[in-house]
């Protein structure tokens, strides 16, 4: 009996132990500065979710902050604010802020500058991926934010608790049900009118062969332009890719474990062979696919993976970030460093809330191998890593 | 008077069955008034500036003085020792939605309690957020549902249910009184990780249980004194929160206040209560101010709508034991008080501030 026990401890054990944790990763030495950008007296960050450079070093922050407002009218509350995104010269010093007042810029989700350093803002709450160019203005949408926001009334009945299998774990922003709205729980078996979503056409928990997203989370583009949108937090657990123009290509995936299968998808990049990087977060692994969508492989030892980014020039590696979530830094935090085979290169930091810790890790940029910025929701700040190149590949 | 630990089981049954938040009298009897002055026209907001309820009020060590105000939108404001505003700090900063509470450190960073975003969150002195505790519920998941029935789940270490107050040892650990939907308090280090909770998220009439906690000081000993507002007392706890003592004769305890220096002062509040349901004035508004071991020296104040009087004080400062700031409710007003040095504690004074 006691045997029994104490197998079925180590069974329990072996279970909870992160696979990353049973491996030997190198420590690289590193310092972080936690003010690499100074803002204006009257201006602070919230969460950051959403961190980028651009060619010439400018810094794009992504940041909820404000007050996310529902205004009252027709018997509808309507969304607005919530989120701003700031820029910076490359010496740190505050320039002005794109797309205030814009329609969408409701729940920061990510910021990506493209190889033409156009500037693309990932929204969460309003659906949408906006493309600014390099000056701010708006040169492409993708999705449509919600015409009004559902509210639930005081009194009614509770909503279907969220999600029967899904991915109902995993940190606070996981999973939770879009107030009470038809877009429902957490990667659940999704949408019984089909397709998951509000979308048409594709498998349960896949989304429509469209772009209307349910709460994306990240852009990447290959060498051709094309675009590939993780979508997302919601009931879409897929990739969807679009043309140059913007134009509905194909998507893959749906809600579920298997292979190509994801449950809430948190970031995606694309190295220069043309294959797809996805941080499939509530399945804890990378996977990875060639243009068209076909799996290819994936990684197991990366923990929760909440953020990736790839360097560029001829060696590539890959940052990820096994992100705790922001609710709770007793556990996890630490960014690996990892090849482009899935090996685990380095590692370093943990969860905390002092320099060289990290709280809630939402975007990683990485342009060069040594230079890593982090946007963390939990310290409302960016952390500008220098790595000492200690476990430099090879 | 000083009560040790021991609650009759019969005062508990009665706590439990007052509903929370009533008027209560206080029961110290023959308590020495101390007289004052309200300065007139204290805080000067430039047109177009208003405090909507006022809160939160703190000063810092150059006397300057934080209003953290329900106005158009929650703004913490910032004014000179004379009361001239000097600037509005993080506007629209995103912890802003609900004012509870502002305090400010020995290093003269200002911390604010907002029970609508359930955040504690520091400004340093130029104004920039450096730690945030706790989470702003995320917009993206839409409003909270109704809790649904049964128990409550237990109270998390890193967040919050609608906190109401901060406040910090000698060694700069963090303790927070969690509030109205918790009812706990929680000791986080200095570099905020989670230490130990008294209290939980049910609320409860025991020792070292609380019904609304709703305001926290710490002395120089590291002893920690919350105005467990709803079980109309205070209770006393050592720094590891192992509960000390209870004094339970100064009517409801809605905020506390201890001001530094050799010989420490604690001020308790018994504020009349939101709407002057009737009655109220005759028996509510006045502070105690007391030892630490909960000797009553004196009161001062009353429930009323002029200068002098109190409309649901709501906050104090008392870094100078002799000149308090309070922070009301209901007159969206922020007074500061000229205690006159009055006679022997023992000896009531007649000056008659009503």
């Amino acid at each position: 009996m006691k045997r029994i026990i104490q197998l079925a401890a180590g069974i329990l054990a072996l279970a909870i132990t992160p696979l990353a944790a049973q491996l030997v990763v190198p420590e690289i030495a590193y310092d972080a500065a936690i003010e690499p950008l100074k803002l204006p007296p009257d201006l602070n960050f919230g969460e950051v979710a959403g961190i980028a450079t651009n060619s010439k070093g400018d810094v794009f922050v992504y940041t909820r902050t404000g007050h996310p407002t529902l205004s009252l009218g027709t018997a509808r509350p309507f969304a607005h604010g919530g989120s701003r995104m700031f820029r910076f010269d490359k010496t740190g010093k505050y320039v002005g802020e794109i797309g205030q007042a814009s329609y969408a810029m409701l729940f920061a989700e990510k910021v990506k500058v493209d190889p033409q350093d156009n500037i693309w803002v990932v929204d969460q709450m309003a659906n949408t991926i906006m493309e600014f160019d390099s000056e701010g203005r708006l040169v492409m949408l993708l999705g449509r934010k919600a015409e009004s926001e559902n509210v639930p009334v005081r009194g009614a009945a509770p909503p279907a608790a969220p999600g029967g299998g899904g991915a109902g774990g995993g940190g606070a922003q996981a999973g939770g049900a879009r107030a009470g709205g038809a877009a429902g729980a957490g990667g659940g078996g999704g949408d019984p009118e089909g397709g998951g979503g509000r979308g048409r056409g594709g498998p349960p928990g896949a989304g429509g062969q469209q772009d209307v997203f349910n709460r994306p989370t990240d852009v990447a583009w290959d060498a051709a332009g094309n675009i590939y949108v993780a979508d997302g937090l919601g009931n879409n657990n897929r990739v969807a890719k679009f043309d140059k123009n913007g134009k509905f290509v194909r998507s893959w995936g749906q809600t579920g474990t298997a292979n190509g299968q994801f449950r809430q998808p948190r970031s995606i990049a694309i190295d220069a062979q043309g294959l797809v990087y996805v941080a499939d977060a509530g399945n804890r692994r990378i996977q990875v696919f060639d243009a068209d969508g076909n799996f290819k492989t994936k990684f197991l030892n990366v923990g929760t993976p909440r953020a990736l980014c790839i360097t560029q020039g001829p060696r590539q590696v890959m940052y990820v970030s096994n992100s705790n979530p922001p609710e709770n830094i007793d556990y996890d935090g630490e960014i690996f460093k990892v090849d482009m085979t899935g090996k685990l290169l380095g590692k370093f930091g943990h969860a905390g809330r002092l320099a060289k810790e990290f709280n809630g890790v939402n975007q990683l940029e990485c342009r060069t191998e040594n230079e890593v910025w982090a946007a963390e929701i939990g310290n409302w700040r960016v952390s500008k890593i220098t790595l000492r190149g200690a476990a430099s590949t090879n | 008077m000083r009560r040790a630990l021991s609650v009759p089981l019969a005062a508990a049954l009665v706590l439990c069955a007052m509903p929370a938040f009533a008027q209560v009298k206080a029961t110290a009897q023959n308590v020495p008034e101390i007289p004052y002055d309200s300065v007139p026209n204290f805080l000067k907001l430039p047109p177009g500036r208003y405090l909507g309820e006022a809160i939160g009020v703190a000063t810092n060590s150059k006397g300057h003085v934080f209003v953290y105000t329900r106005s158009a939108n929650t703004q913490l404001f910032e004014f000179d020792q004379n009361g001239v505003f000097v600037r509005e700090i993080g506007p629209g900063a995103y912890n802003f939605e609900f004012a509870h509470s502002v305090r400010v450190d020995p290093q003269d960073n200002i911390w604010v309690v907002d029970e609508g975003t359930n955040t504690i969150t520091r400004f340093n002195p130029e104004g920039h957020i450096t730690l945030v505790l706790g989470r702003r519920p995320p917009a993206v998941q839409g409003m909270l549902q109704a809790p649904l029935p049964g128990p409550k789940p237990p109270a998390a270490k890193y967040t919050f249910g609608r906190p109401t107050d901060v406040a910090w040892d000698p060694q700069g650990n963090i303790f927070i009184s969690d509030g109205y939907v918790n009812h706990r308090v929680v000791k986080f280090d200095k570099n905020g990780r989670f230490v130990k909770q008294v209290g939980s998220e049910n609320a409860g009439p025991e020792p070292s249980q609380f019904n609304t906690p709703h305001g926290i000081a710490v002395d120089a000993n590291g002893n920690v004194y919350v105005a467990d507002r709803g079980n109309n007392r205070m209770q006393v706890f050592d720094n590891n929160l192992v509960l000390k003592s209870i004094y339970d004769n100064i009517g409801v305890s809605w905020t506390v206040c201890i001001s530094p220096g050799p010989h420490q002062y604690l001020f308790t509040s018994n504020s009349n209560p939101n709407g002057n349901t009737p009655g109220s004035w005759d028996i509510t508004g006045e502070i105690y101010k007391m030892e630490l071991d909960g000797t009553i020296l004196g009161k001062f104040g009353h429930a009323g709508k002029q200068l002098g009087g109190f409309q649901v004080v709501h906050m104090m400062d008392c870094r100078n034991p002799d000149q308090i700031i309070v922070a009301e409710i209901e007159s969206w007003r922020v007074q500061k008080l000229m205690l006159k040095p009055s006679a022997a504690p023992a000896r009531p004074t007649t000056t008659a501030a009503r």
